[in-house]
């Protein structure tokens, strides 16, 4: 068994997934396919990119530049004055350290209860094990935001207003990454288990020494996805959070937005600052979210 | 223990009766999801169905006022403004979204296109935004006198746009800020879906003449339908509860004309303090979604039953 790779789930099935691969003859016309569907792709990743690209150069330039026509597309005079400027105002920093603190704490106890979810769902069978995974279902046809009021005054009456924890906590719960762990696990033969069994090994040894180092894939897939998740929240940690001190840094850059003069330099620096921890998460562990066979657990 | 073993050995019990000897290790196993299930969905949920039949401010006393609530939210333009602003954002966005995370899937996955791997990743990009820079980003594309594409427009000689005046163009700005975001995630659905279709049947097809298109309509699009469902119903989902991009481009404006209804259960709620009328609002939310994602399934069961 590769652990590198994630195996699909058990749904797709053996005899549907024979190979990836996809050897399609080259018919007559196939040069001109070739072409057309490659200029087709490029034209299509280059409206999908320019925005990002314009943006990111825009960034660099001076607060003076910024509105001097013509616009140039690459900066005359680049300068790093505006993610300075946004790293020193506002807090900016003390933003980016407690938005770290709450991504990768949140992360790990999703991964960590959603594994034990997951392997729960797959391999045990009984009635309310299927009442759970319903309830499951439910969370995600219902998301947090459409009770917001309600469950703004229960994290309130817990005591974890205007605290980390009313942020981390209920975040925690989500239904696909536990279908993401009951998918993978679906697809590790049970006797596997059964075997663990007759040697003699406890349920929970099992599971911790046997299925948690088998799921790593899954593990690091569903990191990666909570981390985003998690990094670019903002209408619950706007509700949430009172102290300045505590913000995060979607707060902090919606805070410049909604000024009454937009400081649009200060606003690129800090936006740009803001998306560099997940698109180097993303580039560094990239094959663990394409190569992923998501379906967001729901094809079931 | 030896009991099991040789039962095991044996002959091969049926997995359900044999696997519910085990109850306590499961329910360990899952303890910490329903602490929180019941903590963050059961708990707000009762409290918010109660809340919405009384005029609970967030503090002190509150009294039962029984259906008001909801006879006044249906009496309520602005309510009502919200809510066909809501579904008409959700008309506009998952269409356009399914359409151009189907052509960039099959696109990245075809074999005639070079460079699919690359694109792909530049399709994915957007998605690792923040909907708040996602909603900065676009705005200062579109910005009405300092916006590149009214710029662009000018130098070509046309007028400025007003695509922040208008309430209409920023509603599209708006929806194609979140197709553009989302595409990479919906694309990855998508990709999932198409490798797994069986060659065999293109390689049928292409024998007996049919072109790409034919291949797409007769092949590709049926055998993904239970993915498409899924597609349609999460992006439904999160179209109907979409905010920060709104919030970071327009702000809900020009004025309040694109206030969607979470930003409206959010100001009522919170900086009006008509907790129980907000929760009203949120029942009325919750009911659509539900309908929403039971008609999905039952369409889904039926497509594929047939």
């Amino acid at each position: 068994m590769t652990t590198t790779d994630i195996p699909r789930p058990a749904d797709v099935g053996s005899g549907r997934s024979v190979s990836k691969k996809r050897p399609r003859k080259t018919a007559t016309g196939g040069l001109r396919q070739a072409v057309s569907a490659t200029t087709l792709l490029w034209i299509m990743a280059c409206l999908y990119g320019f925005p990002v690209l314009w943006f990111v150069l825009s960034s660099f330039k001076p607060a003076s530049d910024l509105f001097s026509y013509p616009l140039t597309l690459v900066p005359h005079n680049p300068t790093l004055s505006g993610f300075r400027a946004a790293w020193d105002s506002a807090n900016f920093s003390q933003y980016f350290i407690n938005t770290a603190l709450v991504c990768v704490i949140t992360t790990i106890l999703t991964v960590g209860v959603s594994c034990c979810t997951g392997y729960a769902l797959a391999k045990y069978d009984n009635r309310w094990l299927k009442a759970f995974f319903l309830c499951m279902l439910a969370t995600t046809m219902l998301p947090g935001e459409v009770m917001l009021a309600p469950e703004f005054l229960v994290v309130r009456n817990l005591g974890l207003y205007n605290s980390f924890a009313g942020i981390i906590l209920p975040a925690v719960l989500t239904a696909t990454g536990c279908f993401m762990f009951r998918q993978f696990f679906l697809t590790v033969p049970d006797e596997l288990v059964e075997a663990a069994r007759i040697d003699g090994a406890k349920e929970l040894s099992i599971f911790l020494r046997i299925m948690v180092p088998l799921s790593r894939p899954i593990m690091l897939t569903l990191a990666i996805l909570s981390f985003q998740w998690r990094w670019n929240d903002y209408i619950w940690p706007l509700l949430m959070l009172n102290d300045p001190n505590k913000f995060t840094v979607q707060i902090g850059i919606q805070s410049i937005v909604g000024a009454q003069n937009i400081n649009w330099s200060v606003l690129l620096g800090a936006s740009v600052i803001s998306m560099i921890p997940l698109i180097a998460i993303f580039l560094v562990f990239q094959r663990y979210v394409m190569g992923a066979d998501i379906n967001a657990g729901l094809k079931d | 223990m030896t009991k099991r073993a040789s039962d095991v050995s044996v002959s091969p019990p049926s997995p359900p009766r044999r696997r519910s000897k085990y109850t306590l290790a499961p329910l360990v196993l899952i303890a910490a999801n329903v602490v929180l299930f019941a903590l963050f969905f059961v708990w707000p949920a009762v409290i918010g169905l109660v809340y919405s039949f009384t005029n609970y401010t967030g503090v002190g006393v509150f009294q039962w006022v029984g259906l008001d609530n909801y006879q006044n939210l249906f009496g309520d333009s602005t309510f009502y403004d919200a809510l066909t602003r809501t579904l008409l954002y959700t008309v506009l966005f998952v269409p356009l979204n399914f359409v151009v995370s189907l052509l960039a899937a099959n696109l990245v996955v075809s074999k005639h296109a070079k460079g699919g791997s690359v694109a792909r990743v530049v399709f994915f990009i957007p998605w690792l935004l923040s909907p708040i820079v996602v909603g900065v980003l676009w705005r200062w594309m579109f910005g009405e006198n300092f916006g590149l594409v009214n710029y662009v427009i000018e130098k070509f000689g046309g007028d400025a746009v007003p695509w922040q005046s208008n309430a209409d163009l920023s509603l599209l700005v708006v929806v194609m800020a979140a197709a553009w975001a989302w595409t990479g995630f919906t694309m990855l659905l998508f990709i999932a879906a198409i490798k797994n279709v069986p060659v065999s049947y293109y390689e049928a097809a292409s024998l007996d003449g049919a072109g790409p298109w034919r291949q797409f309509f007769s092949i590709t699009l049926p055998s993904i339908a239970p993915t498409s469902f899924i597609v349609i119903l999460l992006n439904t989902i999160n179209s109907m509860k979409e905010y920060p991009v709104f919030v970071a481009l327009n702000n809900g404006g020009p004025g309040t004309s694109n206030n969607l209804l979470v930003q409206y259960i959010y100001e009522t709620g919170f900086k009006r303090g008509q907790i129980g009328y907000a929760s009203a609002a949120s029942f009325v939310l919750m009911l659509i979604l539900m309908a929403v994602a039971v008609v999905q399934l039952m369409v889904n069961r039926r497509v594929e039953n047939r």
